[in-house]
C-alpha cells in the first residue's frame, strides 16, 4: 500500500533521514521503532508532506506523492495523527473532528463517520461539545484518532500516541491501537515505548541516527539480543 | 428629573458603537487568523467610499448596486493586499508587516490625493431624522446599526457553522497541520483577506451615507478603530465588539456632559488606564 524508497530529509543543513526505505502491505500495523531524536517523526512529516524529502520517494498505492500538494495527501486515503495530538485547543470535540472530515468526499460522509467514531469512542460523544484543550491527555489522544479516522483513511500514520500520559493511560492508548486494527485499518505507528508497541504491530523497523538498523516481525524484534539489551533492559 | 438629552446621547453611543464594532470586526479577524496588523484597514474603507461615490454620483448606478460593487472591489482588494504585500514578508520579522501594511495606508493616501484631489465629497444623499418623543436619531446610524449587528451575526454563523468558518478558528490555534487535515493555508488565508477587505467595504457603503469622502478620512477613524481592537484584545472578536461599545459611550455621553473633543479625550484616557489594568484586552485569559 505504502512504498518509502531511499528518503533522506532534514532541516537545513541537518539531516535526520539517511536513505530509508519501507513498506506497509494492505491490512498491516507497521512500527518504527528507536530512541528520541532517530528521526521517526521527520519519516511520518515526509510521508504526509509537511517536510520534502531531499532525496526518494514515496509511493501510495502506485501513486508518487512528490507531485501532490501537502493538503491533498489526506484524500489519497493516507490519515497523520501527529506528535503531542497537537488539537485545535480552542475549538470543541466535535469542531475537531469536523476538521478531520475537511476534503469534500469526508464531508459527504460526515455525519456516518461521526456516528462511527462515537460508537469507536462513546467518550467523545459525551465530550462532543467540551472544548478540546480542556480534557485530559488520554481523552485528547481519543480525539485525536477520531479526528484522523473522519477523512476515511486507508492508512493511519500515528506519531507516538502514548507521549506525555500517564502509564495507565499508555495501556489504554495501546488498546485504543488494538481496536482501530481491529476495525480494519492499516496502520504506521512510531513509538519510543518499544515494548508495548511490538505486542500490538506486526512487523517493526528500528531507526536509528537516521537510518534502519534492523527490521522484521515483531516476536524476532523482541527476541533479538541487541534490542533487549539496548532498549528492554533486559 | 428624566433627562432625555442624556438617553439620545446613550442610544446615539450605542448607534456609533454598532459601527465602530463592523470596523473593528475586519481587523479582528484578520489578525487573529493572518496573525497580521492591517495598518491600512482605514484607507481600504476609503477607496470603498470614493467607489460608491463614482459609481453613484458620475456613472449613476443605483445605490445598491455601487455598495455592491464596492464591497466586492475592497474584498478583492484584501486579496491583492494579501498576495502581493503581505505573503512575501510572512514568516519575517512582524516589524515588516507592519512596514509594509503602513507603507500602503500612504500610498492609498497619495494616490486617493492625485486621483480625486482633497476636496470633501458627498454623495448627497439626505437621510431622514427619526424623531421619538423629543429625541432625534439619524436614520443613517440606525441603517448602520442594523446592518453592523446583521453582518456580525452573518460572519459568526459563517465562522461556527460552516467548514470553512472551522478552518479560519483553527488556522489560528495550529498552522503547521492545516495540511494533515486537508486544507491549503494559503486558500484560507485568501479567503479571511477578502472577508476582511469585504467587512471594510461594507464599513464604507455605511460611512458614506453619514461622512464626506477625502483622501485623509482614514485617519478620522482608523486610529479609533485600532483603540477598539487593542482594548478588546487583538484577534479577541467578542472583545472587540464589547469594547466598541464601551468606547463609543464614552464618546457620546462624554461628548453630551462636556463637549465633543472632550468626549474623546475621555475615552483615550479610558484607553491608556485599560492598558494598564489590562494590556491583553478586555477579556485577556
Amino acid at each position: 500500500m505504502l512504498e518509502v524508497k531511499g528518503v533522506s530529509a532534514g532541516y537545513g543543513s541537518f539531516r535526520a533521514l539517511f536513505d530509508v526505505s519501507l513498506e506497509v502491505r494492505a491490512g498491516e500495523a507497521v512500527g518504527v521503532i528507536g530512541p528520541n531524536g532517530a528521526g521517526k517523526t521527520t519519516l511520518l512529516r515526509v510521508i504526509s508532506k509537511i517536510i520534502s524529502p531531499t532525496a526518494g520517494t514515496v509511493v501510495m498505492e502506485g501513486q508518487d506523492l512528490s507531485r501532490v500538494p501537502a493538503h491533498r495527501v489526506v484524500e489519497m486515503g493516507i490519515a497523520h495523527v501527529p506528535e503531542h495530538r497537537r488539537l485545535f485547543p480552542r475549538l470543541t470535540v466535535e469542531e475537531n473532528l469536523r476538521m478531520g472530515a475537511f476534503h469534500p468526499e469526508a464531508r459527504r460522509r460526515f455525519a456516518e463517520r461521526l456516528d462511527f467514531v462515537y460508537e469507536l469512542f462513546p467518550r467523545m460523544k459525551e465530550r462532543r461539545l467540551q472544548m478540546a484543550g480542556t480534557m485530559s491527555g488520554g481523552e485528547q489522544q481519543m480525539c485525536a484518532i477520531g479526528r484522523g479516522l473522519m477523512s476515511g483513511p486507508k492508512l493511519l500514520l500515528m506519531d507516538e500516541p502514548s507521549a506525555g500520559l500517564a502509564p495507565v493511560i499508555v495501556q489504554q492508548v495501546f488498546e485504543l491501537v488494538k481496536r482501530i486494527r481491529a476495525e480494519g485499518y492499516t496502520v504506521l505507528i512510531v513509538e519510543q515505548n518499544i515494548h508495548q508497541v511490538l505486542q500490538v504491530v506486526d512487523r517493526a523497523y528500528l531507526l536509528e541516527v537516521g537510518t534502519i538498523k534492523q527490521s522484521g516481525a515483531s516476536a524476532d524484534l523482541l527476541a533479538s539480543p541487541e534490542i533487549r539489551r539496548a532498549y528492554l533492559g533486559l | 428629573m428624566f433627562d432625555s438629552f442624556l438617553l439620545e446621547s446613550i442610544i446615539n453611543g450605542l448607534l456609533l458603537g454598532g459601527v465602530l464594532a463592523l470596523l473593528a470586526l475586519g481587523l479582528n479577524l484578520v489578525f487573529g487568523v493572518i496573525d497580521v496588523v492591517w495598518i491600512c484597514y482605514a484607507e481600504l474603507v476609503m477607496v470603498g467610499m470614493y467607489a460608491i461615490f463614482f459609481l453613484y454620483v458620475y456613472y449613476e448606478v443605483p445605490l445598491p448596486g455601487a455598495i455592491t460593487a464596492a464591497v466586492l472591489g475592497v474584498a478583492l482588494l484584501g486579496v491583492i493586499l494579501h498576495r502581493f504585500v503581505i505573503e512575501p514578508v510572512l514568516g519575517t520579522a512582524p516589524i515588516n508587516q507592519l512596514l509594509v501594511t503602513g507603507g500602503v495606508l500612504f500610498f492609498l493616501q497619495a494616490a486617493a490625493t492625485l486621483a480625486f484631489g482633497i476636496e470633501f465629497r458627498n454623495i448627497g444623499i439626505r437621510m431622514p431624522v427619526v424623531e421619538f418623543g423629543d429625541m432625534f436619531f439619524s436614520f443613517a446610524r440606525i441603517l448602520a446599526f442594523a446592518t453592523a449587528l446583521v453582518g456580525v451575526l452573518l460572519l459568526w454563523l459563517f465562522l461556527t457553522r460552516t467548514y470553512l468558518g472551522t478552518a479560519i478558528r483553527a488556522i489560528s490555534q495550529d498552522r503547521e497541520i492545516m495540511p494533515l487535515m486537508g486544507v491549503d493555508p494559503r486558500r484560507i488565508y485568501l479567503i479571511t483577506s477578502a472577508i476582511g477587505g469585504g467587512m471594510a467595504g461594507v464599513a464604507a457603503s455605511l460611512l458614506v451615507l453619514q461622512y464626506d469622502v477625502h483622501p485623509a478620512i482614514g485617519l478620522s477613524f482608523g486610529p479609533i478603530t485600532f483603540m477598539v481592537c487593542v482594548m478588546g484584545g487583538l484577534g479577541n472578536m467578542l472583545g472587540g465588539f464589547v469594547a466598541a461599545f464601551i468606547f463609543a459611550q464614552f464618546i457620546s455621553v462624554g461628548g453630551y456632559l462636556f463637549q465633543i473633543e472632550w468626549g474623546y479625550v475621555i475615552a483615550f484616557c479610558f484607553f491608556i488606564a485599560m492598558m494598564f489594568i489590562r494590556p491583553k484586552g478586555l477579556f485577556s485569559r
